[in-house]
């Protein structure tokens, strides 16, 4: 192991990737997405209440599996690697992709534990020196470390709301995942902290790809690399954070855009979505031509 | 109101504020008064139980009392240490037959079971936590005691009856378990699915989540429901009373007869409570599960609380 993370170069695609709720009534909480995360970039979901982001984050790393009746379809592909079928236990892939939550949520353990929680388990380290380096490591590239050093046996949970989700960002950091999932993970902090999570968010993006939900279009336009936009399910329009804010392909994406109603029926059809132009970047990928990936309800 | 006119609805609307003043004055009262009642009926029962202990402690000093194991209260010999043992016996015994039981089935309620099996598992524990402890008691000398008797104390080269301390143990861990699964089910369940997703987020498998993450946020809710069963065997009477065989003399093993001190009492109560001295006795043993209970409520909050911000989340 080297003492700077090496940028992990992990791409994550999605193919018809759909999620069923089988309970006593059926929904089907996301509906055949195809996307691609590309790597080292950051990809911010966006869309409105209920639209089925958080379950499509879930879905990423089978962290939705904690629920019961819940049916997937499609998969999940983690460098051309499926998620789904995977040789790889699920432990190992939700290692690769880790995930943070949107309430901060320290473990019932110290400051220090929080931050070794993975490594321990994973038995990812020499010595106890290298457990110190690695924590140490991680509460740096958080930016926590300087406000934590001399407490590092206190409990997590007496951190401040902003100080906890960045110690999230540390643990889920700790266990050098190549992918991060991240849920609205500032709307439960105050400006203050939530800016902070930002920053440290925009130094991460530079080694990791990041996907994160968010509710807050500004937060999209400052933070995001590649912008999608999810409405009841379905990906209306995915693509760059430059095209998508000012140039919308979509009616349903500029009426988001512009905080007027979205129009429930009209001019969506498959035809204006990214055209797949090469680049490195979070646009629908037409797998199956014959299937538009935004179908018409 | 809509037909009144403005006048009348504005002095009306006044004197209801009045009388929602006055409700909002009074209700302080009679919710602290209920509040200092408990209170008080605590320290009225304390004050009776120490009143009428005095004629024994004139007599025996509170070391003697508790220190010696001859318990002959015709002769006015009044030694403790038989019942203290019997129910120190019991009470732990219990606990370490109910706990273990207890914590793996609630982390099977509450973490792996599923749906219908959920409900049903579920359901019949709550029923079993409710079954009066009498029905145990029968059911227990229809079965445990010739079990324990017949097989058990011969296996292990004992010529016991059945009816004794391992008897009573082991219908006292059948009694409170159910109610410490209940309880410690509550307290996995009332946790955030955020601390499962961060800890299976980093990869952990779900026994290491349940082990290092959520056994101990629940932690103070379990050593609760501990506790309470704790406090259930303590003060347990009508099983020990129906199985233990009341002997009161300092038991040779766990399968031997003796005595609880909530047995003590129930046994000796009616024939004995006419001479004044034994009847001082026997409400000291009152005294002493009192004090004893309260010791204990008050050190389990101490160590909760310590449980609690050690383990917050």
């Amino acid at each position: 192991m080297t003492m700077t993370s090496p940028t992990t170069n992990a791409t994550l695609t999605t193919e018809n990737l759909a999620v069923t709720y089988t309970g006593n009534r059926e929904v089907e909480a996301v509906k055949g997405v195809s996307l691609e995360f590309a790597a080292n970039r950051l990809t911010a979901i966006i869309g409105p209440s209920g639209c089925g982001k958080s379950t499509l984050l879930k879905s990423l790393n089978r962290l939705h599996e904690i629920q019961p009746n819940v049916e997937i379809g499609g998969d999940v592909r983690l460098n051309g690697e499926s998620v789904y079928d995977a040789d790889e236990p699920v432990p190992e892939i939700r290692r690769r992709i880790g995930y943070v939550p949107q309430e901060p949520t320290p473990l019932p353990l110290s400051i220090y534990e929080n931050v070794a929680y993975g490594l321990r388990i994973h038995g990812d380290y020499e010595s106890k020196a290298d457990l110190d380096e690695r924590v140490e490591r991680y509460l740096r590239k958080v930016n926590l470390w300087g406000e934590v050093e001399d407490r590092l046996d206190a409990p997590g949970a007496e951190l401040s709301t902003g100080q906890i989700q960045r110690l999230c960002l540390a643990r889920s950091l700790a266990v050098e995942p190549e992918v991060l999932l991240c849920d609205e993970v500032t709307s439960a902090l105050d400006p203050v902290s939530a800016e902070t999570v930002e920053e440290t968010l925009a130094d991460l993006k530079e080694e990791y790809t990041i996907v994160m939900v968010t509710h807050s279009m500004d937060q999209a336009r400052r933070l995001a690399d590649d912008v999608v936009f999810l409405y009841l399910g379905e990906v209306v329009e995915a693509n760059d954070v430059e095209t998508f804010f000012e140039n919308p392909q979509h009616e349903r994406t500029r009426a988001f855009v512009d905080g007027s109603a979205i129009p429930t029926t009209g001019a969506v059809d498959g035809e204006a979505n990214g055209d797949g132009d090469g680049n490195e970047r979070a646009t629908t990928t037409d797998t199956e031509p014959g299937e538009p990936v935004v179908a018409e309800r | 109101m809509t037909g009144s006119t403005e006048t009348e609805s504005a002095a009306d609307g006044s004197s209801r504020l009045g009388r929602r003043l006055l409700a909002e004055r009074l209700s302080g009262y009679w919710f602290g008064g209920a509040g200092y009642f408990a209170v008080a009926l605590f320290a009225l029962i304390v004050l009776t139980l120490l009143y009428q202990s005095l004629p024994l402690l004139a007599e025996y000093s509170v070391v003697q009392a508790l220190t010696s194991s001859n318990w002959d209260p015709a002769h006015n010999e009044f030694g403790f240490l038989p019942a203290i043992v019997g129910t120190v016996y019991v009470t732990l015994l219990s606990m370490a037959m109910g706990t273990p039981i207890a914590i793996l089935a609630a982390i099977y309620i509450a973490e792996y079971a599923e749906g219908r099996t959920k409900t049903i598992v579920s359901s019949f524990i709550d029923v079993l936590a409710a079954i009066p402890s009498v029905i145990f008691g029968l059911v227990a000398l229809l079965v445990v005691v010739p079990f324990v008797g017949d097989y058990l104390a011969p296996a292990v080269g004992s010529d016991a009856t059945g009816l004794g301390i391992f008897t009573v143990s082991l219908v006292m861990a059948i009694v409170v378990t159910p109610f410490m699964i209940s309880l410690a089910v509550e307290s996995l369940e009332a946790l955030p699915d955020e601390l499962r997703e961060s800890s299976l987020g980093v990869g952990a498998t779900k026994w290491e989540t349940i082990r290092s993450v959520l056994l101990r946020a629940a932690g103070p809710g379990i050593f609760s429901a501990v506790l309470l069963g704790f406090g259930r065997v303590f003060g347990a009477t009508i099983v020990p009373a129906m199985l233990i065989g009341g002997q009161t003399q300092l038991p040779e093993s766990p399968l031997a007869t003796g005595q609880t001190l909530p047995t003590l009492i129930v046994n000796d109560f009616g024939e004995l409570m006419s001479l004044p001295l034994t009847q001082s006795a026997l409400i000291f043993v009152g005294l002493l599960l009192v004090v004893v209970v309260w010791l204990f409520n008050f050190g389990a909050m101490v160590v909760r609380r310590r449980l609690r911000r050690r383990w917050q989340y």
